[in-house]
């Protein structure tokens, strides 16, 4: 059977080239790279290289480039040493629409006594700028809010929060693990003080994070221990998916334009072609601030871990906002917050694209998935209900 | 993903009994849109009582589908009184099991045919006579109590899995604890039932019960070994079997029948039965 990946915002492949650069950091060069011989000295040099690289893909200066494990790292080290660097602030903005990186750390916060503002979406996924600016007080420690979300792919308009953010002198983050490699960043023109981004996401392996922190920024440290990352993240580096994740960086500045042409292409076709043959199918989030490689579809009257598991039956790797694929029985938070409907917000689908996606891959999908939607509807007792309210039955 | 047993998949993706029953004699409907999934039962009943015809239609997940499929087949040639008896633990037994998460869609099937035979028979199962105790999914003390009894469910998160009830806001978890306590308190205070007698079987009937509890319980736990195992005969409740692919010729493989085999048949069809191996 073939396998037909479309789950990019779970998890990419690791692209060729970064596990060849990787691998003798395994075997030949494995010093320390804080070693005082020249064995460890040789690493030393090869990760400010990779630092160098992750820093041009993000236009940031190397020295404000913090390796860590993960996105989730990431995320909970901006969180947690902004608020502890400023003790008397006690109020947290994010959004309803998180990751449960931040969603789950700020819900964790508010039980700890801190006072969380959670910004609500539209029915498009899009934010109330005037909400954020009501909710900002002299008591608001950080702002933190998701560049790009990872089911629907809604780019926030994080420049001009920015904009409204530092005019109030506030700390500012964004979780931009979605985004990174999708669309262009650059701190340099940023208004942001913090940014996350997760390796596994662009090509890298899993087990590596980043989080850019300006320079003037003020931190202290999550994981306390050796002066590694200039001591804002104990623990001895992890040498060959630092590595690895400077090539993907390299490899992901190359292929943004790709990403954003022919990837979107493919995504806009597969989009167009489901809407046309699959009725009462609608996509969720806004269309025009979309990353270029996202689409979430929602097929009412059938629920998604039955979708999920015909298409998987094919070889097809998608995700979904359904209660039942979690283990919650609940919809999916994002999908819940902008208020899709519940017709529809059980049978949602996610399709996410890489670079290696095909045009032939998009055709295998669209040959196979109305044939699914419509044995689902069949064994639906609504999808009769609702033909006959129609008049169609 | 989840670990669903194959007889699931089976039923997932070759569902039996598919279809709304046309002026049927009874119908049930249990869950909803907004709850993710739903089981609309309808049946037929021939002239001696008995469930002619049974169908389904579901919304919902593999296993709430496949839950709502094993239901018809189980329920099929029963009267409404052996029908009554069938217990969610029942419909997931003949899928091999289920996911604890995932135990409220054999909940769900039962339900729906307990809403079914009360439609047959004129009455009405009322929600407005018990209290609602997780408005999130509108789960009444009513059918948490019998989860917890037919379950012997101990914790919160248990009785989520097997009814919902809690699985959202978790305002009514308190609620939920006190239910809990009160029914085991109840269920302590009982004298435990004397175990059930195994049913007198025909020969045809053991046969086939036979080779469901193997397919079942034996030889799926055999193959993840290397092994196999054919049933070669029955006589009374003498069972011949033979082993298959790394089993035959492991020196322990007497101890393999005598112990796994004879100890699932006997749990399952008769206590009498003996297990005997035919050699190649």
């Amino acid at each position: 059977m073939k396998t037909v990946y479309v789950d990019n915002n779970a998890t990419t492949k690791v692209a060729p080239e970064v596990l060849e650069a990787m691998l003798p950091y395994f075997s030949e060069f494995y010093g320390n790279p804080s070693s005082m011989h020249f064995f460890g000295g040789q690493v030393q040099k090869k990760m400010d290289e990779a630092r160098a690289k992750v820093a041009d893909f993000l236009g940031a200066d190397p020295s404000e480039i913090v390796f860590t494990s993960c996105g989730t790292e990431s995320d909970n080290a901006a969180i947690l040493g902004t608020l502890e660097s400023y003790p008397e602030k006690r109020h947290l903005i994010t959004t309803r629409v998180e990751h449960p990186a931040v969603g789950n750390l700020s819900t964790y916060l508010g039980r700890k006594g801190y006072r969380v503002t959670e910004l609500s979406v539209d029915r498009e996924g899009r934010l109330d700028l005037d909400e954020l600016k009501e909710s900002i007080t002299d008591e608001t420690a950080l702002v933190t809010i998701m560049y790009a979300n990872n089911e629907t792919g809604v780019i926030f308009p994080i420049e001009e929060i920015g904009e409204i953010v530092k005019a109030k002198g506030i700390p500012f983050h964004s979780d931009a693990v979605q985004a990174a490699g999708k669309i262009p960043l650059n701190m340099k023109k940023s208004k942001l003080d913090m940014l996350s981004i997760s390796g596994h996401k662009l090509h890298a392996p899993k087990g590596i994070g980043v989080l850019y922190i300006r320079k003037g920024t003020r931190f202290s440290p999550f994981i306390i221990g050796g002066h590694q990352e200039k001591g804002r993240r104990g623990g001895t580096e992890n040498v060959p998916y630092i590595i690895g994740l400077g090539i993907a960086c390299e490899l992901a500045k190359k292929n943004m334009e790709q990403e954003n042409t022919r990837v979107k292409a493919l995504r806009d076709y597969l989009e167009t072609k489901i809407l046309e043959k699959i009725p009462n199918t609608l996509v969720n989030g806004d269309r025009s601030h979309r990353l270029p490689n996202t689409l979430s579809v929602s097929f009412e009257y059938v629920e998604g871990e039955s979708i999920l598991l015909l298409l998987s039956d094919l070889g097809i790797c998608a995700s979904s906002g359904s209660a039942c694929t979690s283990g919650s029985l609940e919809p999916s938070h994002v999908l819940r917050a902008m208020g899709v409907p519940f017709t529809a917000a059980h049978g949602s689908i996610r399709f996410s694209l890489s670079i290696y996606n095909t045009k032939e891959e998009m055709d295998y999908i669209i040959e196979h998935l109305p044939p699914i939607i419509q044995r689902l509807r069949d064994i639906s007792p609504f999808w009769k209900d609702y033909l006959k309210s129609q008049g169609k039955d | 993903m989840w670990d669903y047993t194959e007889k699931v998949k089976d039923h997932f993706l070759n569902p039996r009994n598919v279809g709304e029953i046309e002026d049927p004699d009874g119908a049930g409907e249990v869950g909803s849109l907004a709850c993710g999934d739903a089981l609309r039962l309808t049946f037929k009943l021939d002239e001696n009582k008995r469930i002619k015809e049974v169908k389904f239609k579901t919304f919902g997940c593999a296993s709430a589908i496949a839950s709502s499929s094993a239901l018809t087949e189980i329920i099929k040639g029963m009267t409404l009184e052996e029908a009554e008896k069938v217990t969610n633990q029942d419909i997931a037994n003949y899928l091999g099991g289920l996911p604890e998460e995932k135990m409220h869609c054999s909940v769900m099937g039962r339900e729906a045919l307990e809403a079914a035979i009360a439609n047959y028979r004129g009455q009405k199962v009322a929600k407005e006579d018990f209290e609602v105790i997780c408005t999130c999914f509108g789960v009444t003390d009513r059918e948490i109590i019998k989860a917890i009894r037919e379950n012997d469910l101990k914790t919160v998160e248990q009785v989520t899995y097997y009814t919902k009830a809690g699985g959202g806001c978790g305002k009514c978890h308190p609620k939920i604890e006190s239910l809990i306590e009160r029914v085991r308190k109840e269920m302590e205070k009982e004298i435990p039932p004397p175990k059930p007698e195994k049913k007198k079987l025909s020969n045809i009937q053991k046969i086939k019960l036979i080779e469901e509890t193997l397919g079942r319980e034996i030889i799926p736990a055999l193959k993840a070994d290397g092994g196999d195992l054919d049933l070669i005969d029955v006589e009374g409740n003498k069972v011949w079997v033979a082993l298959r692919g790394k089993c035959s010729f492991c020196p322990s493989s007497e101890f393999t029948l005598k112990q796994y085999v004879e100890s699932k048949l006997r749990e399952f069809v008769s206590d009498e039965i003996e297990v005997e191996e035919v050699r190649p």
